[in-house]
């Protein structure tokens, strides 16, 4: 059985850290010699970050409510329960984002950096300390260019998450893409994965869907359809479908769990909240009107 | 995990390439996206694979060292293609897939990466074991068919040799499908279970100890009986009168061997079965088999004749043990010279542990071997023959996977390379039944021209590069194929590489 590896990426300053199938992309700057630091507590918290996970993972399948003892479980479990009560949801659903915040504290910890970032498979948590930036491109999954997350000290916000159909988690969703901002990072990958599953149009014959378990055997969706392919939709199609994840979001706003949220399928967008990637995306709106 | 030993559901496989051990059912990946079952068989999804130079990947063995990652490691990008997922263009005779073409360190270097079809092939296994797996020339089968035959006894280790093209394609159409599907496993480092006939049946798995009639082998034995004797004779003296060191091969007689005359070790009066070589060396003291030190025996003192009672004497100790110190027992005689078990002493029994400590981890290794014929050599330029002749003029590196391969001398380009080198799940088939193997020709851009190679079609690296490649580390430790060292050109300047 392959453990955990680490390794730099070529350019020689980003941290690589790949254990079964989290795959995480680390970026830390401070004083000299703090990147060394920050990169060596990361290798080392990282090593036992998928043995944790394991050891609780039939309760991390389960619907959210049971309280695991792992620090990462609780994290999932923390970003989660919120949306317990309106739809069915598991710890697992904020698994990438716990994970990226798990790390990025072990960097934090263990020395002063100006600014950091944990990125796993596109949900990031962010530090950043006054005066610096991160400049984070948003894309689809064949790489189109949804637009730029310009974020700083002052911003709220400290995670990222992307979320849609064709990522490597299951969907009930047809969402190319679902980008959310929040406070931490497994809180936006939970949110993004609740909003993508909503932007749906229910038994529409373009749609085709598999029960969750026949692509994953034993995926915490279990007989859940999930949507494996999407045919031809039309505009007002698409406009239907996004709206049904927009009124999810926009509950999630007002209830003050996430920042902002950018809706994306077949060309259209639908941004809620405000902030940068408000700003962004609703420029390219209007571009396209 | 309490669910980690219940059996997968009907038609799935149980991933164990990491802990979460994702249950994937026929046509779907797990969870990573790097996995998936392919009828049955766990599969590695990666496409064509790149071999980099750069900060080497660590396993999280022992504290990662900060200076690990320091920037000063990184000797800037030098990946070299591979051949893994390259594909091939047989039967065609066409220019290989991919001509690529690198400048490395002011040498504009040519590599041309095929997946080369391999009719003629086969692997050579050496499994670490003196245990009897059969006698020379056995046939070694799998599900029934021949496969091929028991080689030689090396030092240590048994040898077989598997494939070659009168198993793939010269016997029944059961038995090349079998030979192929045995040899792919193997080479992909995959288990594969064999009997040997008047032998055991054998589990055999590259970089793994051999499984021997269930039982998997631990140790490789520390030398054989006299070796052993050798070794040990200054720590045995003086705590043991008599030491036997039983062994397949050769028994070794502490009293009567060398090392014992030269430490005033007195006769003891020890009559051994077998056949004396020389002083203190017994040849065939039993059957071959799976006891001790690879003979039949599971009592030890089935070897020995009654002691010369007059020179035995009561109370004399003896240590019988194997060459790997697996086996051991200790005795004294008693008033009729039988001899008896007795508890030893701690600085004894001290001694068989450290014949253990000495003892090599049990493995398998498995060479593929391979002849680069007709239609790929033609993939690398039009007059096949001068491909063999700039390889022989070690003018062109020939690499599989990026991994060092050994070229046999006299005609054809046979190699041969340690499936270990190569990255993983390298190989695969067709119906033919043949292997399909990585092979890579490495050589300066104008050796290329002049050998007739299809110039026109070399591409630069940055255009195979992109999205969707597999990238594995470079083994530090082995030569890169773009060392300079690698070719004659360099070696006659007298400048070698790095």
């Amino acid at each position: 059985m392959a453990g955990p590896v680490a390794r730099l990426l070529p350019d020689g300053e980003r941290l690589h850290l790949q254990h079964g199938p989290i795959d995480l992309v680390i970026g830390a700057d401070g004083v000299a010699g703090a990147r060394a630091l920050a990169f060596q507590a990361a290798v080392a918290r990282f090593e036992t970050v998928l043995t944790e996970l394991v050891a609780e993972l039939p309760l991390l399948r389960r619907a959210v409510g049971e309280r695991p003892s792992g620090v990462i479980a609780q994290r999932m479990v923390a970003a989660t329960l919120p949306h317990g009560d309106r739809v069915f949801v598991t710890p697992m659903a904020a698994v990438a984002g716990a994970v990226a915040e798990e790390i990025l504290a072990a960097l934090c910890a263990a020395t002063p950096l100006e600014r950091a970032y944990v990125n796993n498979g596109g949900d990031i948590a962010l530090h950043l300390t006054p005066g610096a930036r991160f400049a984070i491109a948003v894309a689809g999954p064949e790489g189109q260019d949804f637009g730029r997350v310009d974020l700083a000290h002052a911003d709220p916000v400290r995670g990222i998450a992307t979320s849609g159909q064709r990522g490597r988690s299951l969907s009930l969703g047809i969402a190319d893409g679902v980008t959310v901002l929040a406070a931490t990072a497994a809180v936006a990958d939970a949110a993004a994965t609740l909003i993508a599953n909503e932007i749906d149009l229910p038994d529409h014959p373009a749609i085709r869907r598999l029960p969750a378990c026949e692509v994953q055997a034993d995926s915490d969706l279990g007989e859940r359809l999930v949507v494996r392919h999407v045919g031809p939709l039309s505009f007002e199609e698409v406009g239907q479908a996004l709206r049904r994840g927009e009124n999810v979001a926009r509950q999630m706003h007002e209830a003050g769990q996430i920042h902002a949220a950018a809706l994306f399928l077949r060309g259209q967008v639908i941004t809620v909240g405000h902030g940068n990637l408000g700003l962004v995306a609703a420029e390219r709106e209007r571009q396209r009107a | 995990m309490s669910d980690a030993e219940t059996l997968p559901p009907p038609g799935k496989i149980r991933c164990d390439a990491c802990p979460v051990m994702c249950y994937i059912a026929d046509g779907n990946a797990g969870a990573c996206d790097r996995y998936a079952n392919h009828g049955g068989t766990l599969v590695r999804l990666d496409p064509i694979t790149v071999l980099e130079t750069g900060a080497p990947a660590v396993a999280f063995l022992g504290g990662a060292d900060p200076a690990d990652w320091d920037g000063d490691i990184i000797r800037g990008e030098r990946n070299f293609l591979t051949a893994v997922g390259a594909g091939t263009t047989y039967p065609d005779y066409k220019p290989a897939p991919f001509i690529v073409s690198q400048e490395v360190r002011g040498v504009d270097m040519v590599t041309v990466v095929t997946e080369g079809i391999f009719s003629y092939c086969g692997v050579k296994v050496k499994i670490d074991t003196d245990r009897h797996i059969g006698h020379e020339g056995a046939i070694v089968r799998v599900e029934g068919e021949p496969v091929g035959l028991v080689m030689t006894s090396e030092y240590g280790s048994r040898m077989l040799s598997l494939g070659g093209v009168d198993h793939l394609t010269g016997g029944s159409k059961k038995e090349g499908r079998v030979t192929c599907d045995a040899l792919l496993r193997l080479c992909n480092r995959q288990a594969v279970e064999m009997t040997i006939d008047g032998g055991p049946s054998l589990v055999v798995q590259a970089g793994k100890p051999p499984i021997i009639d269930g039982v998997p082998e631990r140790l490789m034995r520390v030398g054989c009986g006299s070796a052993t004797i050798g070794i040990f004779a200054k720590q045995w003296a003086g705590l043991v009168d008599e030491v036997v060191v039983v062994d397949d091969h050769i028994t070794g007689v502490l009293s009567e061997h060398q090392a014992g005359k030269l430490l005033n070790v007195p006769p003891t009066g020890i009559r051994m079965k077998g056949r004396r070589s020389t002083p203190g060396r017994y040849f065939q003291v039993a059957e071959p088999g799976l006891g001790w030190g690879g003979t039949n025996i599971t009592d030890a003192l089935e070897i020995l004749k009654p002691f010369d009672p007059k020179v035995a004497w009561p109370g004399l100790r003896l240590l019988m043990v194997s060459t790997t110190g697996e086996h051991w027992a200790y005795y004294e005689l008693d008033a009729d010279l039988v001899p008896r078990r007795a508890e030893p002493s701690a600085a004894l029994r001290a001694t068989a542990e450290k014949i253990a400590e000495n003892c090599e981890p049990s493995l398998c290794s498995v060479l593929f071997m391979g002849g680069a014929g007709g239609s790929l050599r033609a993939g690398v330029t039009e007059n096949p023959v001068r491909l063999t002749r700039s390889v022989k003029q070690a003018l062109t590196h020939v690499s599989c996977g990026g991994a060092e391969a050994y070229v046999w001398p006299g005609g054809g380009i046979t190699v041969m390379v340690d499936v270990m080198d190569m990255p993983e799940n390298s190989f695969g088939y067709v119906p033919t039944p043949a292997l399909v193997a990585p092979i890579e020709f490495t050589l300066r851009s104008d050796d290329y021209a002049a050998m007739g190679g299809h110039v026109s079609h070399i591409q630069p690296i940055e255009a195979v590069r992109g999205a969707g490649l597999r990238r594995v580390p470079h083994d530090p430790a082995a030569p890169h194929p773009h060392d300079a060292g690698n070719y004659s050109w360099q070696r006659k300047s007298g400048t070698r590489g790095d």
